[in-house]
């Protein structure tokens, strides 16, 4: 049983539906990626399963519990952590305040946490307090990851975190998305750089349309010659 | 030593006609504007109805503080409406959130655009001023009582031999304390403590703000708590300062909303350095600086005329062109709060 | 019901509620408060050209409408020789160093890219030019305000009929509107409606500080009229015989006395509301000719383009439409309406009071006006005019009598009653508000909303 699974989703946003049926799932200390072509609804699958937008059919378990129904913020409640793609920083406010209301809904002691962030992103300690509207677009990257992590969650979803860095910086946030898997989170994100991100997949979702295309681990994926005609660029 | 008599008498003057009443009605102005700039940049909407606000706080002040005189209670030196005042926040407050309970909570659930929510500050507004009208009446009412003057003109020349005087009022003083303490308070509650810290970040980012758990109507509630607050002691300052009359607080309104977007909309420390700027400007641009003049100058040249910038008149007319000046060439304001 | 149905019903409405004022209070009251609501419905549609067919918020309502107003003086009264005489020539240079120091700003703030240089060029600019205007305007107008303060003190007008006021008002309101238009438009709606308030206050603060040019709070009254003066009626053989026709029945049951004090005051009467009909048929042939003309626009190609704009503007101008030209068409032509307006109604009070420009009356009002009418909705908008400044009026009057009726129990000198029936009046206030909360909330697109036509 996947500790996230959004089961054959249907649904958009309004009118037409984005999504056709389509299943994404993960587990603990592992990556799922799900890549595909623009307007396939990648993002709008994650969406859907954060609860932003309402399904027609289909349903989202997380840890075994039925969460179709909750609210956003009630599914955030549960342990899961989102980075959105844009805004994802509070840009007047310094890096540590940004990590502090990252640890928002936590009633204990957090000041190890922010060490652990401190340790996984040590540029951010050097500029804790500066406002995070002034550090360069990587540097607001990790704020952003490191805003989500505070809260402990035990599932992690990024919306194209390597959208608009230079390709050192990807490798750099790749790296430390893998450090993130060592410690038993579960890790779900969109990419449109895909070849990058399937490489570091354990399992990688290509939608195409709104429905599963293919399906596989990452490696299998880079190696299928269909994907690779497709996407990557042979 | 004459050179040096006729330059302190020069600076007296400066202070007692620009400095001390600027740094008065900027301290109003800023703890006015600070109730308009936290709406502003938390509920997102310009509230017209913040000045007829600032008059229902007072209102409910003068009553409780006439009900304290009548049984006798004074505060000593200090006016007794200070003590009346915790009554009058509290009716404010309460006043506030059925407001936005009634009004204003519709239109934020249906996200509709700012524009609605200012004209639905306007329907407000008219509300209020009506109440305001029909409970205390139109006219002028005094309701200070205390020691009038910390520092009276005529022991500043006994006491420094000079020719010219400088007043200060109690309520000058009161205002200017009072304001840097609101000020200190409200700083330290937004900066250090948890529920501070998660309002400045729903007015940065609301969507990120509830993606990390902040509760959108707990917000909203100290907002209104907040704006509440400084409305009563800015109004109620003013009124000991200058006089209760329901339709200043109107007309106040369009000078606190130039010092909340020159200083940057959203800001707090914008309000507040919005406020004095607007207030020294208006003093300095209109007072007339003859005798200033006549104590530097050596003696026997005179200026022909009065030597004002602009004239008395204008007032008013001096913080709506800085207003309007500020939105035409830097909308952010100075200290660059949240884009146009 | 139809939308025609619905209207119609409305306006009958509202005709009731005049007919019952004239009835129950006088008939000169009734046609003074149609005269007012006239004046208001042209005041509303210009609001509602610019909110309905762009979206633009106006609330400097106050400000043109007085420019209005203020040319309704310029135009109609009599130059003052002497005064201009004394102050003409240092006016003239003073007008000159005024539109150069402008004319150099603008063309320093395009032509020199932005940076220190540009700021301490244009600093020096604006303060060396605007010192040398003043070195000529200070005495200029101290010369004028010094001809004969009591009665002028001014410069005076052109000596025109008043009735061309109408139209060279709007021309003026036009004028500001397009200065103001061209700074103003780019900022944010909310933004907009604090920017122009405060030109209005500026605009008005103008008025009553130079008294030169408007005599400022000294005020200017006595002004010309479009239509008979009532003592001139009042002693005019024709005018006399037809109040006699008019009330034959009734003055020829009295005896010969009687008839001779009930004629005089029949004849005061009557006097008072022929000059009101008067104005009445002028005030609508222009409210018919505007609502024609907007009516016309509205469903024009230019109209469907308006209010594209206005519906998806980001979309209107990835199509090439040029969005800030057309809003700025817009709002010169609502602005001109409310200048029309303002001189209709300075003629119609005959005199030229600033201070009488109240936001809550002019600005707040109208918008409840249009907002409870119909915004979009040029028939609304009248009909909301109509219906609001009934209200409004009526609220003090009937808020009296509401509240003597309520504390009619109470003894004639109890303190609470007297401060109950003292300001009464000022409910109306309150209850202009919650019309407006309750018309925004339940019925936002107003009582008569905006037809949506389907092609």
């Amino acid at each position: 049983m996947s500790f996230l699974i959004g089961d054959n989703m249907v649904g958009g946003y309004g009118g037409a539906d984005i999504l056709k049926g389509c299943t994404i799932a993960v587990d603990k200390s592992e990556i799922a990626v799900i890549v595909g072509p623009n307007g396939a609804g990648k993002s709008t699958a994650m969406k859907a399963m954060l609860g932003m937008l309402k399904l027609k059919s289909g349903a989202v378990r997380f840890n075994g519990k039925d969460i179709t129904q909750m609210t956003t913020q009630a599914r955030i409640a549960e342990g899961i952590a989102f980075v959105p793609q844009t805004n994802n920083v509070f840009v007047s406010m310094s890096v540590r305040e940004n990590l502090e209301m990252g640890a928002f809904l936590r009633n204990d002691d957090f000041s190890d946490t922010i060490d652990q962030i401190f340790e996984l992103f040590p540029i951010l300690a050097k500029k804790q307090s500066q406002l995070a509207g002034e550090l360069s677009g990587g540097q607001r990257q990790q704020v952003a990851v490191g805003r989500a992590l505070m809260s402990q969650p035990s599932l992690l979803m990024l919306d194209e975190p390597t959208a608009g860095v230079s390709p050192i910086v990807m490798d750099e946030l790749f790296e430390r998305i893998l450090e993130v898997r060592k410690t038993g989170v579960a890790i779900l994100m969109v990419e449109q750089n895909a070849r990058q991100a399937l490489n570091i997949a354990d399992k990688g979702y290509v939608l195409v349309i709104g429905e599963n295309r293919h399906t596989d681990t990452g490696k299998a994926l880079l190696g299928n010659p269909e994907v690779r005609r497709s996407f990557l660029g042979g | 030593m004459d050179v040096l008599i006729d330059l302190a008498n020069a600076i007296v003057l400066l202070l007692n006609f620009v400095l001390v009443p600027g740094l008065a009605y900027g301290s109003q102005l800023a703890l006015g504007a600070l109730g308009i700039t936290l709406v502003f940049g938390i509920l997102r909407f310009a509230n017209f109805a913040h000045g007829d606000t600032m008059a229902f706080g007072t209102m409910i002040t003068i009553l409780m503080t006439w009900w304290l005189q009548s049984k006798g209670v004074s505060f000593g030196p200090l006016p007794t409406a200070l003590l009346a005042l915790p009554v009058g926040i509290l009716v404010t407050v309460l006043m506030l959130v059925f407001t936005d309970r009634m009004v204003y909570r519709h239109y934020r659930h249906k996200k509709a655009v700012p524009v609605i929510l200012m004209i639905a500050s306007m329907g407000v507004m008219f509300m209020m001023n009506g109440i305001i009208r029909f409970v205390i009446g139109p006219n002028d009412q005094r309701f200070s009582d205390g020691e009038r003057f910390i520092m009276r003109a005529r022991d500043f020349k006994d006491w420094t031999g000079l020719s010219e005087g400088l007043t200060i009022k109690t309520s000058q003083g009161l205002t200017i304390v009072i304001a840097i303490a609101l000020v200190a308070a409200l700083f330290w509650f937004l900066q250090k403590t948890r529920t501070g810290k998660a309002m400045r970040a729903y007015s940065d980012n609301e969507d990120l703000a509830l993606l990390s758990g902040v509760n959108p109507e707990r917000v909203v509630l100290i907002t209104w708590i907040l704006a509440g607050t400084l409305a009563t002691i800015a109004g109620t300052l003013y009124g000991l300062d200058k006089s209760f009359k329901p339709f200043t607080y109107l007309s106040m309104l369009l000078p606190m909303f130039a010092a909340a977007i020159v200083g940057g909309v959203g800001n707090p420390i914008g309000a507040i350095v919005g406020g004095y700027i607007i207030a020294f400007s208006e003093v300095t641009i209109t007072y007339a600086y003859k005798k200033v003049f006549i104590y530097l100058l050596p003696s026997g040249i005179e200026p022909d005329g009065l030597l004002q910038l602009l004239s008395t008149d204008y007032k008013f007319a001096v913080s709506f062109i800085i207003l309007v000046l500020v939105l035409l060439v830097k909308p952010t304001g100075i200290l660059k709060g949240k884009v146009i | 019901m139809s939308s025609n149905q619905k209207t119609t019903l409305w306006f009958g409405l509202v005709a009731m509620l005049l007919i019952t004022i004239g009835f129950t209070q006088s008939w000169s009251v009734s046609l003074g408060i149609m005269n007012l609501c006239l004046i208001s419905a042209i005041m509303a549609l210009g609001v509602n050209i610019q909110w309905g067919y762009a979206g633009l918020i106006n609330v400097g309502v106050m400000g043109f409408s007085a420019l209005g107003g203020m040319t309704a003086v310029l135009v109609s009264q009599q130059p003052v020789a002497e005064a201009w005489q004394a102050g003409w020539g240092k006016l003239l240079l003073a007008a000159l160093f005024f539109a150069a120091t402008v004319t150099l700003s603008v063309l320093c703030y395009r032509k020199i890219v932005a940076g220190k240089q540009r700021n301490i060029m244009m600093t020096a600019i604006i303060i060396i030019g605007l010192s040398l205007t003043r070195y000529f305007l200070d005495p200029a107008t101290t010369a004028i305000e010094s001809v004969d303060p009591a009665s002028t003190g001014y410069l005076g007008g052109m000596n025109l009929p008043i009735i061309t006021s109408w139209i060279i008002g709007g021309f003026v309101a036009a004028g500001v509107a397009w200065l103001v238009g061209k700074v103003a438009l780019g900022l944010r709606a909310d933004y907009l409606a604090i920017a122009t308030l405060g030109i209005s206050e500026i605009i008005l603060a103008v008025m009553k500080n130079e008294d030169w040019l408007t005599r400022g709070v000294k005020n200017v009254t006595g002004l010309p009229r479009p239509v008979p003066y009532e003592i001139d009626l009042q002693s005019s053989d024709w005018f006399i015989q037809l109040i006699q026709w008019w009330h034959s029945g009734f003055l020829n049951s009295l005896n010969t006395l009687d008839k001779q004090v009930a004629l005089k005051q029949f004849v005061i009467e009557g006097s008072s509301i022929l000059v009101k009909l008067c104005y009445a048929g002028l005030f609508t042939t222009v409210l018919i000719i505007i609502l024609i003309l907007s009516v016309k626009a509205l469903n024009s190609p230019w109209g469907r383009m308006m209010r594209a704009i206005r519906d998806n503007e980001i979309a209107a101008g990835a199509m090439g439409k040029d969005v800030t030209a057309r809003h700025l068409q817009v709002f010169v032509l609502g602005s001109a309406v409310i200048g029309i307006a303002g001189a209709m109604l300075i003629t119609l009070d005959g005199q030229f009071t600033p201070t009488s420009f109240r936001p809550i009356r002019y600005t707040f009002l109208i918008w409840v006006m249009v907002i409870v009418g119909g915004s979009g909705n040029n028939m609304g908008t009248v009909l909301g005019s109509f219906l609001i400044w009934i209200a409004w009026i009526e609220a003090e009057p009937v808020g009296v009598w509401l509240m003597q009726i309520s504390t009619s129990g109470m003894a004639d000198s109890n303190m609470l009653k007297l401060h109950l029936v003292e300001n009464a009046q000022h409910m109306r206030l309150f209850f202009m508000g919650f019309v407006l909360l309750l018309v925004m909330r339940f019925s936002p697109g107003g009582i008569l909303p905006e037809v949506i036509r389907k092609r």
